[in-house]
């Protein structure tokens, strides 16, 4: 696999400031990286401040606009701590942008069906802005302030369907819920064209009918999220015959592949192996990943 | 100003290389920093067949420190000459083959493998990682073994060798002497420590294999302690790390006579460590008036 350009730089935070109730944005100065960046890809960022703590730490890039990147992050322990306290002027050392990305939608191919977990949704504002073609963003939390973004992505046109656990906002359930029902009613909206097509006795044979189900829906899954709701999705994906790709979420330690902290089994012609979610990832084929050897 | 060291029949431009599965086969790190500039490189453990590696996590961070336990994951000597050998060996500066087995006849076959491959600079045995269940550790920790694997290796091969040492023994100084006895040409001191890591919510080790090897900052004065108590004990130069972060760390590592540094940990956090231990020699040696870097080695004052 072809490495991707990478840059380590020292730059400027432009801001640093709480977003949402539970979330930080932090937009870097950084107009080398900001221009490589591709959907999907992370930044690997050392916080100065932190003494004992001794590792970057790895954040997806949420937007990028002109000269600057950003990222979204919840304060979870030591290191997004420090981050939160630093402030605009203050500097950052980046390694980005890194690992490999998601597909990019093609126009008049496959239409996106986003799938995210609270944070998530930050990995995936860049596919939705550079994508073509409009889908939908099926969005999932365990409460509203776990929903990220969705003002953003509905800025960009997009269908974004809204899940809570506990109910609070959106639909109440898992975000798979509303993508079986997409997925569900696009199959049968499909096997009544069929059956009208075949009614009808056209002369001509459907196109539809000489290719694979999975042409014919023409749907593509990207995701990221908790790990268990990016197996369900990945199934769900297997059981309707979807290409769907997934980005992984795994303990990292340098980012540039050369640890092996952050792998997981990886499906390869007779057997399989550990990949690193940094460098081959993070975004997998769902169909390769090897979920039983996972923990 | 000399910063030139010679470790056997090897010279290095200067004493600062990289510690063995800290950087790689090289390549992931080239975009990042010039590797020419670098004394050498030292490609991650390979024994003769692919290894998978450990189940996950296996790495944890700890207070100034990182506890590991990757199972020396790699692609085997044949992986490694088809994928990894084509770029190597274009650098200028030599790259140091880490090579371990789970026998004595597997170190001396891997061994074997890249003596005659050519264009190799030095073999370093990996008789010390800690992360394995058979070989690793298991040689490093017992005299009679330790002493077979390298006698095995120099038969084949004419290769400088450099062992590398566990810290986990009652005292260094047989163990160091066994392997310069056996045909050693240097020694790499140290490996990580053994040490584990709890989840006190869970009550769960943090690494899936356990226990696994200490590294970083927080173990670099035991390897002081261990690399001046070498150096007191063989005359083979002894290459010194264990938690290197700037050049003040590597240059007290030669002070307690470590001929040459490796930087380990570090590259996962600053990329450019090396080359800053570098400048950062060359700054001390300006600042002292030292002309060659040898000065350094073993300089320590310590009342007898």
């Amino acid at each position: 696999m072809l490495a991707v350009p990478m840059l380590e730089q020292t730059v400027q935070i432009v801001s640093n400031e709480r977003d949402t109730d539970s979330y930080f944005r932090l937009v870097l100065r950084a107009p080398q990286i900001a221009a490589l960046i591709q959907p999907g890809q992370f930044a690997h960022v050392r916080v100065a401040p932190l003494k004992d703590a001794l590792l970057r730490r790895p954040f997806s890039i949420f937007q990028v606009s002109g000269d600057t990147f950003s990222i979204l992050y919840k304060t979870v322990g030591q290191g997004t701590d420090a981050l939160a306290r630093m402030g605009a002027g203050g500097e950052v050392s980046v390694i980005a942008p890194l690992g490999h990305g998601f597909t990019a939608p093609q126009r008049g191919g496959e239409t996106p069906l986003l799938v995210a977990g609270g944070y998530g949704m930050a990995a995936m504002y860049l596919l939705a802005q550079r994508s073509p073609q409009k889908g939908i963003v099926f969005v999932g939390g365990r409460k509203r302030v776990d929903i990220l973004c969705e003002k953003e992505f509905k800025a960009l046109g997009w269908d974004v369907r809204v899940t809570t656990e506990d109910g609070s906002h959106g639909e109440k359930g898992l975000v798979t819920k509303p993508l079986l029902a997409e997925l569900r009613s696009r199959r049968s909206n499909e096997a009544q064209t069929e059956k009208l097509e075949i009614g009808n006795r056209k002369s001509e044979i459907s196109q539809s009918l000489l290719t694979p189900a999975a042409t014919r829906q023409k749907v593509r899954i990207y995701a990221c999220g908790p790990t268990p709701m990016l197996k369900a999705v990945g199934k769900i994906a297997g059981d309707f015959n979807v290409p769907a790709e997934l980005s992984m979420d795994e303990h990292m330690c340098c980012g540039v592949g050369v640890c092996l902290t952050c792998v997981i089994p990886v499906q390869t012609g007779d057997g399989w192996e550990y990949q690193r979610t940094c460098t081959e990832g993070p975004v997998f084929d769902a169909r390769n990943i090897v979920w039983e050897t996972m923990k | 100003m000399n910063l030139s060291v010679q470790i056997g029949k090897l010279k290095l431009q200067n004493p600062v290389m990289v510690a063995s599965g800290t950087f790689g086969y090289g390549v992931e790190y080239a975009q990042l920093l010039d590797l020419n500039q670098l004394g050498a490189v030292v490609v991650k453990g390979i024994r003769l067949d692919p290894v998978r590696g450990n189940a996950t996590p296996r790495t944890v961070e700890v207070a100034s420190g990182l506890i590991n336990a990757i199972g020396l994951q790699g692609p085997g000597v044949d992986g490694f000459i088809r994928k990894y050998w084509p770029f190597l060996k274009t650098l200028k500066v030599p790259t140091i083959i880490n090579l371990w087995g789970t026998t004595v006849e597997e170190y001396a076959e891997v061994a074997r493998r890249f003596d005659a491959l050519g264009g190799v600079g030095a073999l370093e045995l990996n008789v010390s990682c800690p992360n394995i269940k058979k070989g690793g550790a298991q040689f490093g920790t017992d005299l009679k073994l330790l002493a077979q694997v390298v006698a095995d290796c120099r038969k084949v091969t004419k290769l400088p060798l450099i062992t590398k040492m566990s810290p986990n023994v009652a005292s260094i100084a047989p163990f160091a002497r066994a392997a310069e006895d056996a045909g050693s040409d240097a020694l790499s001191i140290m490996n990580s420590y053994p040490a584990m890591a709890i989840d006190i919510e869970t009550r769960k080790p943090k690494l899936a294999n356990v226990t696994g090897g200490l590294t970083g900052p927080c173990i670099k004065p035991i390897a002081i302690k261990l690399v001046w108590e070498a150096a007191k004990a063989v005359k083979i130069p002894i290459i010194g790390m264990g938690g290197i972060q700037n050049a003040a760390d590597a240059i007290e590592f030669m002070v307690a006579g470590a001929a040459a540094v490796a930087v380990g940990t570090a590259n996962f956090y600053e990329p450019q460590t090396p080359l800053q231990v570098i400048a950062g020699i060359r700054e001390f040696m300006e600042k002292h008036g030292l002309k060659d870097v040898d000065e350094i080695t073993g300089s320590v004052a310590v009342k007898k």
